[in-house]
């Protein structure tokens, strides 16, 4: 960090502080520039793009199912809540009926991410003041949701999990003697991080009121997600427009008042307990039936069949080449992200490949709000305001 | 859905006389299309309306309709009915000359950057329209239809027997 000082017409020692592209305080590639006085930031400005991988573009040339691996790279804290945003989008255009077990499967691998995510996010704040062990502690158990994913798909951080149509393949018992583990365990380690953190004399003294933003503030900024709820706003995609079956399940929304980086925590910590309440609920009750729906023409026909029946030949060549050709239309389809309303906008001219596609990406949409909340207060509020927020770069530059 | 899209649609045409050019379901999506000229009055009779929510906009390239080969497209969302609804504006490529709609929500400012820096819409009275996620050297706007991905040089690419 560099730091200069800079004479102002307020005839006041203004220091300008380069806080990035690259810092380790700011868990990401984020580049702010600050002015300061003294240890007060008096006015920011934000420079984005240095992983912009232009998404929106390089999917106007690909086929539908080879744009699920993009979609894992926009918040790769939680890329099953991406791949089946995605998969949903592209079912709506196509009109296909997911089969009630594989929307139950999706909400449990939804929800499992949105636990991972949640995670981070809540460790990372407790790292950035101060508290390691909490973190490594709770990374155990990112894991085993982590050997979750491996034992469904075979990848465990960007997943390409789950395909246009429904699951891949059905959970085997292990998966379900796994999940199952998880959701028993998994309180236990949530309490005593709980008692480590929550009510922790430095973390409160750190965290209360600091970046703090208005509900009404919020809207105008469109925050979605855990950042808005903290606000006070009870706005979730999953109950407001249920996918996947949400609204057959049981849980609350947790909101905060204040909108600071305390109440970011604690929503995010709530959250995580209704999340477990979900998977549990989910696992208990999973439907019997079929995995997939029947598209033959999206969905990537058993290997057996392949090699003995003609039709399926010709759709699995057809799939892999990506020469399936999508019917023309425009849709937007939005989940409940881990940092928010996660959105697919896209228009099909009737080809193999999507006429434009807009992701709305919650990260990009909040983080415009960073300079605001983060101007009249301390250095070190400004580096716990961004972990709370959890912005992620590739979700951000997309 | 079709009531919103008539409620809206009759509202609209009320309060500021006959604006919506026309009117559609897209699957869950009542849509308006309306001039550009009238956008921000449309926008903010919306917002009066209820629509407090900026949910998304960006901009879409049609080289092929003549007149109107740029499109901006806006999403707005109201909590409290719950109602979602896409308004569009179709123009000419020869002015791309836009009201800024951060008078009305201040998340407006990144969505527009970000439509100037990838389609070149000039947002009239943007406090800070320069390019977001590209360099600012570059000196093209990289979205739009003329700009193929992949290098036309490369002849490996070339797949005659799909149609690529």
């Amino acid at each position: 960090m560099e730091k200069v000082t800079t004479p102002t017409p307020e005839s006041k020692d203004y220091s300008t502080l380069n806080l990035g592209p690259t810092h380790p305080a700011t868990h990401g590639i984020f580049q702010n520039i600050l002015t300061m006085d003294g240890e007060i930031i008096v006015k920011a400005e934000s420079t984005i793009g240095y992983i912009h991988r232009a998404f929106e573009k390089l999917a106007e040339r690909r086929p539908y199912n080879q744009i699920t691996p993009i979609t894992d790279r926009l918040n790769y804290c939680s890329s099953p809540i991406n791949n089946m945003g995605w998969h949903m989008t592209v079912e709506k255009l196509i009109g296909a009926e997911i089969p009630k077990r594989a929307q139950y499967m999706r909400v449990i691998i939804m929800e499992l991410a949105r636990i991972a995510d949640h995670v981070i996010c809540n460790t990372v704040i407790a790292v950035d003041s101060g508290a390691l062990s909490g973190f490594l502690y709770m990374f155990q158990w990112r894991e085993k949701i982590y050997e979750i994913y491996e034992a469904i798909c075979g990848a465990r951080l960007t997943t390409n999990i789950g395909r246009v149509g429904g699951m891949e393949r059905d959970f085997t018992p292990e998966i379900i003697e796994k999940i199952k583990a998880f959701v028993n365990d998994f309180p236990k380690a949530l309490d005593e991080f709980d008692r480590l953190v929550t009510r922790n004399r430095i973390f409160v003294d750190r965290t209360v009121g600091a970046g703090a933003i208005s509900g009404e503030r919020a809207l105008e900024y469109s925050f979605s997600g855990p950042n808005l709820r903290a606000a006070g706003i009870d706005y979730d995609v999953r109950v407001m427009n249920p996918y996947s079956s949400y609204q057959d399940f049981d849980f609350n929304i947790p909101v905060g008042t204040r909108g600071d980086t305390y109440d970011r925590y604690m929503v995010r910590m709530a959250e995580m307990r209704e999340s477990l309440k979900i998977v549990k609920q989910a696992i208990e009750n999973l439907p019997a039936g079929d995995f997939h729906a029947d598209v033959p023409e999206f969905y990537l026909p058993a290997k057996e069949d392949v090699y003995s029946k003609m039709e399926a030949l010709i759709y699995h060549f057809k799939i892999v080449m990506g020469e399936t050709d999508v019917p023309k239309g425009e849709v937007y389809h939005a989940v409940e992200g881990g940092n928010g309303e996660l959105g697919y906008y896209l228009i099909s001219d009737g080809g193999r490949t999507p006429f434009r596609l807009h992701m709305r990406r919650p990260c990009f949409i909040f983080y415009q709000a960073y300079t605001e909340m983060i101007s009249g207060g301390l250095l070190s509020d400004a580096i716990l305001t961004m972990s709370s927020m959890n912005v992620i770069a590739g979700e951000l530059d997309a | 859905m079709s009531e919103l899209l008539e409620r809206i649609q009759n509202k609209l045409n009320n309060d500021l006389n006959g604006v919506v050019v026309s009117s559609q379901l897209d699957y869950d999506f009542p849509v308006f299309i309306v001039e550009k000229a009238n956008i921000h009055h449309v926008l903010e009779t919306l917002k009066n309306d209820g629509f407090k929510y900026l949910t998304t906009m960006c901009g879409i390239h049609f080289p092929d309709n003549a007149g109107g080969e740029f499109a901006m497209m806006y999403q707005l969302h109201s909590l409290e009915r719950n109602e979602r609804i896409r308004v569009k504006c179709f123009m000419s490529e020869k002015d791309l000359d836009m009201p800024t709609a951060t008078d009305l929500w201040a998340s407006a400012n990144w969505m527009e950057r970000e439509a100037f820096d990838f389609y070149g819409f000039k947002f009239k009275g943007h406090p800070n329209l320069k390019r977001i996620l590209n360099m600012d050297e570059m000196n093209y706007h990289p979205l739009r239809k003329e700009y193929p991905l992949e290098d036309a040089s490369r002849h490996d690419k070339e797949d005659k027997y799909f149609g690529r």
